[in-house]
């Protein structure tokens, strides 16, 4: 199988780990990720908060990449970068005005590419053949399947799972042998790019992600976006310091986990430069 | 030659003041076939009625012409006159040059201009009228009603009071509907039981009311006056000639563990049930998807307790019919479905319903409130069974919400949770009830000051602002709200949720409309013929609707509009012959061909395939013929016949072709 | 604001956020879902509000936009399809395009700008020469010394996983970057 792959600035840079970790699962599941050429940054929350034109001339441009090196699927794995390029695709798709706007803006034709967050990117490799291809099964692991806001919501541009009670990152993780929590904070926010202009807010909101993960019986979390591992992992030790609790849990991507079923090493994941808990 | 008369009226000033009404009655003199033409302040009164039926006679007129307002007004007012005056009503014709014309324009000189060709117009069409007879239907003087609840109970006593006999339908094994199931009811706080049962006793004991219980309309044949209907009366495998209600059944059934529909989920009823103590009639019914005899061939332990023999595995059910005349639609509600998917309707995820054991809903929680529900009147919260000290009610769930594409109000939860409120405070004296409201809708008979008695003097605190989000910790329920009114988010630990939800009309309400020919809105409640002026009658005659199958409402309005629409029924029933409007269609049954497009096309179903046959019974032709009592005389079949044998009495082709030649 | 550029205001933001100020009833549900709205000195339907009353520059100057995390849990809930987040986003936009971002949340602005500035020169983020510009530009309008240094400590743990990249990524295509930005940021062409 053959995707098409946009990393995003995050995956490029300080969370090369969820890129290395991406390609060792995909590679073992035997799926090429045809990396965009000459991608750009998306906007992420900087656009859309400053400038609107932007917010959707960024992701235009990729699209249009997309549409000119002929790829039909893109896995976005960031969950920032994948509900960017959903949006400026349905305000364009919707728009005429906009469409011929932003064609002139970007000098190309942003088509449709069908955009995939890492979740639909498992599923359109198939449950069912992920299943087939567990080796070792993750028993004993209680993990809290943690969504963050940016997957499923606002869902009329997401269109991705119920935004309130979601569960197609519990049926993944159930099919890998782990189980799966029942847990209060599925979709709550982290506190997403404040990390550094607003540390309080991330260190609160993601205090209150881990606290009740760790009340649910989970010993680990899952997630499928950076900007959620940066907030739960390496801020976890702040979190502790600010909090006065130990959590000690692993923050693995969604792709650690299926990568650790399929086999392989957590070295070959990159689950050793995860900052909080303890490899596997 | 025509001797038509023309009768031009002032209407005051209202014509008079654009319309040069000399003028006009000079020049429609000269219209050949005007025998006489005059004016008048006010056609409609007494001396003006009397002018035309004066002239009727004086000048033997065979046609005439009212120039005033919208025949809507006063068409049926002039018809009478003429028809005293021995003239047949339907040569007489109204030419609206009010509405039409001097309310519409303002230059004097076109105004009258218009006016004239106006009656010009009434005038050729008067010259090709023919006159018509009124059609007479004959009429079963017996109603239905279907739908047990408080409405449709009370239209049933009205209308067998009144002397007639009433047919009721009930789907479930008793009547009493919702209202059997509440605690208290607004503003009064009266015992919801000791209000209603005396009433569906009074159903089950009438003499002129036959109860079909645990039954459904399967069709429905025929017109108003003459409907038949089937009624499917669902296998209870029980007798109910036989059994006496001992109860003996049910105490020995060993399934016992089955969600109550009458508890709403929050109790459990055996196998073989009756729904309520009080039920109408007061006999048990086996739920066939449970009962081990039934489903599996095992057990038979009620059979073998009963003293009456009155078991009855291998019943079945039966299909019967019912001639009556006029129907009364009383199918009720159901609550909004908060926690799934309902056809295209979504559920709230966020509150966390058929997930958190103690989020329920408003009916949930008066089976709780109830001295004869499945906790004996004891709030207890329905995870642990302990008293919760802390209850939240969150409003408008499945209202108001366009979101969801529910965007009407539910009208009576806000005055229900203000009652929930005084109940739980009544019974939990160190319980403290917070309501969740976006604006208070109390505006019924001391509906407000009730509301501020729950408020002022039991103590609920009010919080103005929707709930975002339910979630479960430590057996707590986390309650995350706002108060837009302090402008701050307001979070309440809560032991009990209760979530007011939208009354919704029930369900195969759309399937049995459309049995009777009866319109549905966008939300699925009964469509009445007009919202302000005729709210229980339905553009069917005959069928009539009340209740909350028409829209939300509270119990006094149920009552009010079921007694409406019994006096509705009444009106239909009164003589032995309904009359109707002969302007319906008429076909050519001579000239027909038989293709039956007309057939297909009449949204009446007015239309038969009739055979003619001879004097020894051969088939001579076959040809489509209009049911005069169902025809509407809307014209469909008149622009769908391709042989032109189809046309309306009283709107002629010839009569309306003569009103254009005559402009041209 | 005079009347007229009060409505020509609303109108702008309501072309930005693609949505109807009018159809805000006030029913609060943002307010209670927003994981923020405690902090916030004007809460989010309060901000809906302040615009539906014609308070547009009040609005633009709150904290209570720039503390928004963009989670867009009111524009998922909201009964009346109100896109609260990108009303948000709109009052944002104009915010810094008139200069009137709250003082208090200049750390926030100055990450954004710091971000957006890294992507326009490179076309993708360069971490290190974004938090360079944003420390220095931060320290200059704050005046605190401890922002030069806030958050330091996560360097070495960074560059021990390799995670600390010195050197950024350009695309080769920068000049089409630099255009996009002319043309949606500095209105040219």
């Amino acid at each position: 199988m053959n995707l098409g792959y946009y990393p995003g600035c995050a995956l490029h840079g300080s969370s090369d780990d969820y890129q290395q970790s991406l390609k060792a699962c995909f590679g073992a599941l035997d799926v090429s990720l045809k990396e965009l050429d000459d991608w750009i940054c998306c906007g992420a929350t900087a656009a859309h908060t400053l400038n609107h034109k932007l917010s959707i001339a960024l992701p235009a441009r990729n699209l249009a990449l997309a549409a000119q090196q002929g790829c039909e699927e893109l896995v976005a794995p960031c969950s920032m970068c994948s509900l960017q390029l959903k949006k400026a695709q349905k305000a364009i798709s919707g728009d005429a005005l906009l469409a011929a706007e932003m064609s002139r803006i970007v000098e190309a034709k942003p088509d449709g590419a069908r955009v995939l967050n890492l979740i639909e990117a498992l599923e359109r490799v198939g449950l069912e053949t992920i299943k087939t291809a567990v080796k070792a099964p993750l028993k004993d692991l209680k993990v809290a399947c943690y969504y963050g806001c940016l997957l499923t919501r606002p869902p009329k541009v997401a269109e991705f799972d119920d935004c309130e009670q979601p569960e197609s990152m519990e049926r993944i993780v159930a099919a890998l042998g782990a189980t799966p929590v029942a847990w209060n904070y599925k979709t709550e926010c982290c506190g997403a790019g404040m990390t550094m202009a607003d540390e309080d807010t991330v260190l609160e909101l993601s205090q209150k992600i881990l606290a009740d993960a760790a009340a649910h019986g989970a010993q680990s979390v899952v997630v499928a976006c950076p900007m959620c591992h940066v907030n739960l992992d390496m801020k976890q030790s702040a979190i502790e310091a600010r909090y006065g609790t130990k959590f000690g849990m692993t923050i693995y991507y969604l792709c650690d986990l299926v990568g650790l079923a399929l086999g392989l090493a957590p070295k070959t994941l990159g689950i050793n430069r995860h900052f909080a808990g303890r490899i596997a | 030659m025509s001797r038509i008369g023309v009768f031009v009226c002032w209407c005051g000033e209202n014509i008079a003041r654009t319309v040069d009404v000399d003028r006009v009655v000079e020049e429609v003199a000269k219209l050949p076939g005007v025998r006489c033409a005059v004016n008048y302040k006010y056609m409609c009164s007494d001396p003006g009625q009397t002018m035309i039926r004066e002239k009727i006679a004086s000048e033997k007129l065979d046609g005439v012409v009212v120039a005033s307002c919208s025949p809507h007004m006063h068409l049926k007012t002039f018809r009478k006159a003429a028809q005293t005056a021995g003239l047949n009503p339907y040569l007489l014709e109204v030419a609206n040059i009010r509405e039409q014309c001097s309310w519409v324009h303002s230059d004097r000189d076109e105004a009258t201009e218009k006016a004239i060709e106006l009656i010009r117009m009434a005038v050729a069409k008067v010259k090709n009228n023919h006159a018509l007879q009124p059609i007479k239907v004959p009429v079963t003087r017996r109603a239905m009603v279907v739908g047990g609840g408080v409405a449709g109970i009370q239209a049933a006593l009205d209308i067998a009071d009144a002397g007639y006999e009433v047919v009721m339908v009930e789907r479930e094994p008793s009547i009493g509907g919702k209202m059997a199931g509440l605690s208290e009811t607004f503003p009064t706080l009266d015992c919801s039981q000791c209000i209603l049962t005396p009433r569906m006793v009074d159903v089950g004991q009438h003499p002129r009311i036959k109860l079909y219980t645990y039954s459904e309309v399967e069709a429905v044949d025929g017109f108003v006056g003459n409907f038949e209907v089937t009624i499917r009366q669902k296998a209870r495998y029980v007798d109910i000639t036989k059994c006496t209600g001992c109860g003996e059944c049910s105490k020995a059934c060993p399934l016992k563990k089955n969600k109550s529909e009458f508890d709403f989920g929050m109790g459990t009823r055996s196998a073989i049930y009756m729904p309520f103590p009080q039920a109408v009639p007061a006999r048990p019914v086996i739920d066939k998807n449970v009962c081990a005899m039934l489903t599996r061939g095992k057990c038979g332990v009620c059979a073998k307790k009963c003293a009456a023999g009155a078991i009855n595995y291998k019943d079945e059910d039966k299909l019967v019919k019912e001639k009556v005349g006029a129907v009364v639609l009383a199918t009720g509600y159901k609550l909004y479905s908060i926690g799934k998917q309902d056809g295209k309707i979504a559920g709230y995820g966020e509150y966390g319903y058929g997930m958190y054991k103690d989020v329920i809903d408003s009916l949930q929680f008066e089976r709780l409130l109830s001295a004869s529900g499945p906790t004996n009147g004891e709030v207890k919260r329905p995870s642990d069974g302990k008293t919760p000290k802390n209850v939240v009610f969150i409003s408008c769930v499945g209202s108001r919400d366009n979101a969801k594409g529910l965007t009407y109000c539910s009208k009576i939860c806000c005055m229900y949770t203000a009652k929930h409120t005084m109940l739980y405070k009544h019974k939990v004296h160190d319980g403290q009830a917070h309501v969740f409201y976006m604006d208070i809708r109390s505006a019924g008979k001391n509906y407000d000051e009730f509301v501020r008695r729950a408020i002022e003097q039991d103590g609920a605190k009010y919080y103005r602002g929707r709930v975002s989000k339910i979630t479960e910790q430590n057996g707590k329920l986390i309650v995350r709200g706002a108060d837009t009114l302090a402008g701050t988010p307001v979070t309440v630990e809560a032991d009990l949720v209760v979530l007011a939800a939208a009354m919704r009309p029930a369900d195969g309400v759309t399937e049995l409309a459309q049995k009777l020919n009866v319109g549905c809105d966008q939300f699925g409640f009964l469509m009445e013929s007009h919202p302000k002026l005729r709210p229980v009658e339905t553009n069917t005659a005959g069928v009539y609707i009340c209740g909350a199958a028409q829209a939300p409402k509270d119990i006094p309005e149920s009552v009010a509009q079921a007694s409406a629409a019994a006096s509705k029924v009444q009106i239909t029933l009164s003589a032995a012959e309904l009359t109707r409007e002969p302007e319906i269609a008429r076909i050519n049954e001579k000239t027909c061909a038989a293709c039956f497009r007309c057939f297909e096309a009449c949204p009446y179903h007015a239309i038969e395939k009739a055979e003619v046959r001879n004097r020894k019974g051969e088939l001579v032709k076959r040809t489509a013929r209009v049911n005069a009592g169902l025809c509407m005389g809307c014209g469909t079949c008149v622009s769908i016949c391709p042989s032109k044998n189809a046309d309306i009495e009283g709107f002629t082709e010839q009569e309306t072709y003569a009103m254009i030649e005559s402009l041209i | 604001m005079s009347a007229t550029m009060q409505s020509d205001s609303i109108s702008l933001l309501e072309s930005l956020a693609q949505t109807k100020f009018a159809d805000c009833y006030q029913c609060g549900k943002c307010t209670a879902g927003c994981p923020r709205s405690a902090h916030m000195d004007k809460t989010p339907n309060q901000i809906v509000r302040m615009v539906q009353l014609g308070e547009v520059d009040a609005a633009l100057k709150t904290d209570a936009i720039w503390q928004c995390v963009s989670c867009e849990t009111c524009t998922a809930r909201c009964p009346k399809s109100v896109d609260c987040a990108a009303v948000i986003d709109a009052l944002r936009q104009v915010s810094y395009e008139r200069g009137m971002t709250s003082k208090q949340q200049a750390a926030v602005v100055l990450f954004q700008k710091a971000f957006l500035d890294s992507v326009r020169r490179n076309g993708r983020v360069n971490e290190v020469e974004m938090i360079a510009q944003y420390k220095l530009e931060g320290f200059a309008a704050m005046r605190r010394l401890g922002f030069l240094f806030e958050g330091a400590m996560l360097a070495p743990r960074l560059q021990m996983h390799h995670k600390l990249h010195l050197i950024g990524e350009k695309v080769r295509n920068r000049d089409l970057v630099r255009r996009i930005f002319a043309r949606c940021m500095d209105g040219k062409e």
